[in-house]
């Protein structure tokens, strides 16, 4: 638990935190970004470059722009005046504690740390862009087949939705 | 003949002290390291790197706006910026100092703040441009072993910062609370994103050739001479196809003429920095152009051979020389083409991202492809006209299509005759 | 093909570029005030009074008809004339402005004054550099500094000078003409009365003679005041 991580993670809980519970529905946008850069601080603490810069390109720089393009473009007016906290939020409470609680069981208990304790704490491989570029075509090559086959079917799904029909006749009579 | 001549070179080098020349900052950086503590070696390592940066391409900033001024005024019969010289004294300069009283302009205007708008984000948005643009000059090898930071996907991480600049974009249009602000980034995004792709594959064609996201092993490959000429990746079909394709999609990710449609003065006043007066108006002017220098950088890395010398008989000239160069003679080449050509509208840019310049980037990715096997099944001389009638085949098609619907003639009225 | 005339646009643009270093018309850029274009002959900015010989006081053309003050349009002429009459550079006496003072923030160049002056003696000067601090009168020009020398005018417009001077000899010629022709004919009738019948008529020709030699003194010199109206 060194310094460095736990100042980024006390800045990824509070942006979490920040975009939950903001008002301003831009501003929950922008704290989820600052949570998603926190998350990419914590790859590259973990030497992971390559997975900690694809979070950034990825995350900050394409979901962050979606989402913020979706507020944007869906906007139906100032921010809402409602009470932040919903009715129900004692059981939300409860429920996410379960759920984090069966998730850090579930990772305290797992193999990878029994071996990473076993062999020594700095034996952590190097995985070199190399080395991801060679498991992805070869270990996991069917994996990054079938998400390219979806990525392509989304977009082709997108693109259909958004082209206007080629024989829609509106009220005037003339073909648009 | 030729390693004679190369043997004049070697010793000619070895007496002027070429060498300690070219490592003369490197030099200079481990004279003040080992004065300090051997604990606090990484954190003085960078700091110099930093400082090093950060004093020189604002500088470069300062003195290519006043060129900028200038070389546009001569292209339109006119002289640019030519009275201030050195403020307070009557010496000219031929008007090199104007950038001074710029700065102190911008400094002293009042910062307008609209009542309506968020104020927190719209104070974050120059700053939040600025940071990621600084950050990509991080992996730029400007000369040899003088790369700030030289991570193993270098080039992975200068295009994730870049991603981070349209979020800002997003924040100073958002946080105006004003409509045409918010037209103009909604535009300036998209034009950005769109571009985006035509950028990566294009420089993902030097990856597949090279093997390697690390700058410096880029620059190394190119670092090869034959007959006396450098290996640059531009002197390659795919490589020429990719250095203009880079271009052309740098151009547009800084908003520059052609492209820039976000920030002209005719369109919507200024786009997303309408609200934006004083200093932050400056750091948005000085974030673009940091940008601007910083993608050229990583195309010169790229395809024009980075720090590397074109002749193998010109070496001697110091690497950092010749990587500043290179980048403003690319700026130069970029104020010549503002000077001339007009503006593209959104539609005409979208069409052109999407319709001809993704298309031809994907070919010149087959095609780079197609260039490295067959010269590993050893047809070197073959390959050459391959890949060359395949791309020239590919763009004139794809300029055919994308010229097909414009109506360029006399114009012809339905109702009105 | 696609991008054949963005080279040639470009090729274009850097003719310009290269081109403003090498030749003038490259860069037609005239640095005011260091430097200045020649003004064409007929420029005109404001009026100003020309004056014959060295003496502003004796040679100014101006006799204070205030014509050219009735008809300038937004009234930027001001004339006092004068009670009494002076002498002017040719020894005849004259009226003169005791004071001509003409508004220039008022005036529009519109050089009707010009047109109407009988005397040839307002004309439009050529400067432009008038700009003054004081609100308050500092662009109001009184008759000292309005009065300029004609070798002045003969700088600044030497066709149209040329042409007042014709104007204003060919006046002069007129007038000696005329004045040269009523003397001669004074003399004739002189002689005629003196060769009409003398030995009869002396004691009554002598009256007689005596009421013709003042009438033939007076006609001389009443043509020589009336010139007959110049039209430029």
């Amino acid at each position: 638990m060194s310094l460095p991580f736990i100042i980024i993670a006390f800045v990824t809980l509070f942006a979490a935190a920040a975009a939950m519970s903001l008002r301003n529905l831009v501003h929950c946008a922008l704290a989820l970004v600052v949570a998603l850069a926190g998350l990419a601080a914590l790859y590259l603490q973990l030497d992971a470059e390559f997975v900690g810069f694809a979070q950034i390109l990825v995350y900050v720089g394409a979901v962050a722009i979606l989402i913020v393009f979706a507020i944007l473009l869906t906007r139906s007016g100032d921010s809402p005046n409602q009470a932040v906290l919903t009715p129900g939020w004692g059981w939300g409470i409860f429920i996410s504690m379960f759920v984090f609680t069966a998730l850090g069981w579930a990772v305290l208990n797992s193999g990878v740390l029994r071996a990473q304790g076993a062999a020594g704490s700095s034996a952590a491989p190097a995985a070199t862009v190399k080395d991801i570029g060679k498991a992805l075509m070869e270990q996991y090559v069917l994996p990054l087949e079938v998400i390219g086959l979806l990525l392509t079917a989304a977009m082709i799904g997108a693109v259909i939705i958004a082209l206007k029909e080629p024989s829609q006749i509106d009220n005037s009579g003339r073909k648009s | 003949m030729a390693d004679k001549i190369h043997q004049i070179i070697e010793t000619f080098k070895q007496m002027c002290l070429v060498d300690k020349i070219d490592q003369l900052f490197v030099m200079l950086k481990q004279l003040v390291l080992a004065c300090v503590p051997e604990a606090l070696h990484p954190l003085v390592s960078g700091m110099l790197s930093v400082v090093l940066v950060l004093s020189v391409f604002p500088g470069v900033f300062a003195i290519i706006t006043v060129i900028e001024r200038k070389g546009l005024g001569r292209i339109q019969n006119r002289y640019g910026p030519n009275r201030v010289g050195i403020p307070f004294t009557k010496i000219r300069l031929c008007g090199f100092g104007q950038f001074i009283p710029d700065g102190i302009k911008s400094l002293t205007k009042e910062d307008i703040v609209p009542y309506a708008a968020d104020k927190i984000v719209h104070y974050l948005a120059p700053v939040v441009m600025l940071i990621p643009v600084l950050l990509s000059y991080a992996v730029l090898p400007f000369g040899k072993n003088m790369t700030v930071a030289d991570f193993d996907a270098g080039l992975l991480f200068f295009f994730a910062v870049g991603g981070a600049v349209e979020l800002s974009v997003f924040m100073a249009g958002w946080s105006s609370h004003n409509k045409y602000s918010l037209l103009g980034a909604s535009r300036a995004i998209a034009q950005m994103i769109s571009y985006e792709i035509p950028l990566i594959l294009s420089a993902v064609t030097v990856v597949m050739v090279v093997g390697s996201l690390k700058l410096v092993d880029i620059v190394a490959h190119q670092n090869v001479y034959s007959y006396g000429i450098a290996h640059w990746f531009v002197f390659t079909p795919w490589g020429l196809v990719g250095c203009i394709l880079f271009f052309i999609a740098s151009l547009a990710e800084s908003n520059r003429c052609p492209f820039d449609l976000p920030e002209a003065e005719s369109e919507l006043i200024a786009g997303y920095f309408t609200e934006y007066s004083g200093f932050k108006f400056a750091l948005f002017f000085l974030a673009e152009y940091l940008g601007m220098f910083a993608i050229i950088g990583l195309g010169v890395t790229l395809f024009l051979g980075g720090w590397t010398s074109p002749v193998s008989f010109l070496t001697w000239i110091p690497s950092y020389l010749w990587f500043m160069g290179k980048v403003i003679a690319i700026v130069f080449v970029f104020i010549w083409i503002r000077g001339t050509l007009p503006r593209l509208r959104m539609d005409q840019l979208m069409n052109l991202a999407w319709k001809f310049m993704l298309p031809l980037a994907l070919i010149n990715v087959v095609v780079a492809g197609i260039w490295h096997f067959m010269g590993q099944l050893g047809h070197e001389q073959l390959r050459w006209l391959v890949c060359a009638v395949i791309i020239f085949g590919s763009y004139v098609v794809l300029g055919r299509g994308l010229m097909r619907h414009q109506k360029l003639g006399k114009r012809t009225y339905r109702f009105a005759e | 093909m696609l991008g054949e005339q963005m080279i040639k646009g470009m090729a274009v643009t850097a003719k310009n570029f290269f081109g403003s270093y090498v030749s003038k018309e490259r860069l037609t850029t005239v640095q005011y005030p260091e430097e200045r274009l020649v003004p064409k002959e007929n420029t005109r900015q404001f009026p100003f009074l020309v004056y014959d010989t060295d003496d502003a006081e004796k040679g100014l053309r101006c006799v204070a008809c205030q014509i050219c003050e009735k008809e300038c349009p937004p009234q930027c002429i001001y004339i006092v004339k004068s009670k009494d009459k002076k002498a002017d550079y040719k020894g005849q006496m004259q009226f003169y402005p005791a004071v001509f003072d003409i508004d220039i923030s008022v005036c529009m160049s519109c050089q009707i004054c010009v047109e109407v002056c009988p005397f040839e003696s307002i004309k439009m000067n050529t400067d432009f550099e008038l700009s003054n601090d004081n609100r308050f009168g500092g662009l109001l020009i009184s008759k000292q500094q309005l009065a300029k020398p004609n070798a002045h005018y003969r700088q600044i417009h030497p066709h149209e000078a040329a042409e007042s001077d014709a104007v204003i000899a060919g006046e002069k010629a007129k007038a000696e003409a005329k004045a040269k022709a009523a003397a001669e004919a004074a003399e004739a009738a002189k002689a005629k009365a003196a060769a009409a019948p003398a030995p009869v008529a002396a004691p009554v020709g002598a009256p007689a003679a005596a009421p013709a030699a003042p009438v033939a003194v007076v006609a001389p010199t009443a043509p020589a005041p009336t010139t007959p109206p110049a039209t430029n």
